[in-house]
């Protein structure tokens, strides 16, 4: 979507204030003067990555708070299997591709990825709405979409199946590789490695789920907005916990979260998904983490459609990003990060997509 | 990938579809899952789906919480 520089976006940029970031800063030194240790706290959405290296806000912290980036971009923990099965898919005559732009530039363990394939045969799509549209337009081929995302896109996808049922669509499927976050954060607090003092959670999965939702984990989390004083409050709120021995769940992202979430949402995701275990990639399968679509729905799944196999792949030498996504250690700590894992020829999974925290610290923050 | 901006709806038409409006720009969107929205009204858009309502009442009152933090000292 093009952007008018003359307008001003309301809801957006009012959270942007230079004086009043200079103020939550501020506080957030004081905070962490009354604590006498260093601080970590982690991010799990690629949004939250890419609003923290582009408004500087590692810089403008004291270093004893490290703010690290955990599992939060979809495409990067896709697993490298998966990537090479819609390959496979994408090789056959009969079979159109669609799919979120950031998948096409990700490659399997062997370098390979579905940008070498035609436009026409790889179609990136904005919303999944439109895989329908082509699905209509082309009744002699087979339309796969490619179901990469969190809670925030998960029930999108779904509403799509729902809506090719309807229209008793026959030549659109798709490829599930959908993830929840609830049960990821739970692995990465109990992990004793990390180390995480805290999490600011996603705040558009959290639309969704609903604050509550977090609430019998037994982890800190604070709900935050994206601009940076959403970001900066969150932190300030999750320092306050810290500092008063307080581990709960608050929200800071009041304008978009509520308690419950978008009960909606959640049904038509339950409706269309149940819980699988699943593969990350840099992490591993992590039990009742993954969305595969219902038996209900087998007509939609391309995995049973076609018969789908994911081949298991292992991660290139030397590569630290499953280190990076549990916050055991930053991408600067990886030998092959800015050398031979660069954005244009990604090693890792976290290089892969621009939400990645590599490709992030790259772009933003490589001094 | 799970980006939603703010968008303002401008026009609500048949079949859960609207248009909103963000920065001048005009585009369609699907509002099934807020059936209850109204014109004038604020969403977050994702993925061709509007999928909450902004509150635009809380979003004076973090506003107000922060122009406290501001005038403080």
């Amino acid at each position: 979507m093009e952007r008018d520089p003359f307008s001003r976006m309301k809801f957006i940029d009012e959270y942007a204030d230079p004086e009043l970031v200079k103020k939550l800063v501020h506080l957030i030194q004081s905070d962490l003067e009354d604590i006498s240790r260093p601080v970590n706290l982690m991010e799990v959405c690629g949004t939250h990555t890419m609003s923290i290296g582009r408004s500087g806000i590692r810089s403008i912290v004291p270093d004893k708070l490290k703010l690290l980036s955990g599992p939060g971009c979809p495409v990067c923990v896709t697993p490298s299997g998966y990537i090479s099965a819609s390959i496979e898919l994408a090789e056959r005559k009969e079979v159109l591709i669609t799919t979120f732009g950031d998948m096409v530039r990700v490659p399997n363990s062997s370098g390979d990825t579905l940008g070498r394939f035609p436009k026409e045969k790889v179609r990136i799509v904005y919303s999944p709405l439109e895989a329908i549209t082509i699905a209509m337009e082309n009744p002699d081929k087979e339309v796969v979409f490619l179901g990469v995302g969190f809670e925030t896109t998960a029930p999108v996808i779904a509403q799509t199946i729902k809506v090719a049922v309807e229209n008793k669509l026959p030549n659109f499927t798709c490829l599930s590789a959908n993830k929840i976050i609830p049960p990821a954060l739970k692995a990465l607090a109990d992990n004793p490695l990390s180390k995480i003092d805290g999490f600011i959670l996603p705040g558009h999965v959290s639309i969704i789920l609903g604050k509550d939702s977090y609430a019998d984990l037994g982890i800190r989390g604070v709900v935050s907005g994206f601009e940076p004083l959403d970001i900066l409050t969150g932190i300030h709120m999750l320092l306050r916990q810290i500092r008063k021995g307080i581990v709960e769940i608050e929200n800071a992202y009041l304008r978009a979260v509520t308690d419950k979430g978008n009960e909606l949402m959640q049904k038509v995701m339950d409706e269309v998904f149940e819980i699988v275990d699943t593969q990350w990639r840099g992490l591993g399968v992590i039990p009742a983490t993954g969305l595969g679509i219902r038996k209900e729905y087998s007509d939609y799944d391309a995995e049973k459609k076609f018969k789908v196999k994911y081949p298991e792949e292992n991660e290139p030498a030397g590569c630290r990003c499953g280190e990076i996504l549990q916050g055991i250690c930053i991408p600067t700590d990886c030998p092959l990060f800015g050398s031979k894992c660069l954005p244009d020829n990604p090693i890792g999974p976290c290089m892969v997509s621009s939400e990645g925290a590599c490709s992030a610290y790259y772009k933003y923050e490589r001094n | 990938m799970c980006l939603a901006i703010p968008v303002k709806i401008v026009e609500i038409n048949e079949n859960k579809r609207a248009i909103g409006e963000i920065g001048g720009v005009e585009r369609e969107l699907d509002i099934t899952f807020v059936p209850d929205v109204k014109v004038g009204e604020y969403v977050f858009l994702h993925a061709g789906f509007a999928i909450q309502v902004l509150n635009e009442n809380e979003a004076k009152e973090s506003m107000k919480l922060w122009n406290e933090i501001l005038s403080a000292e």
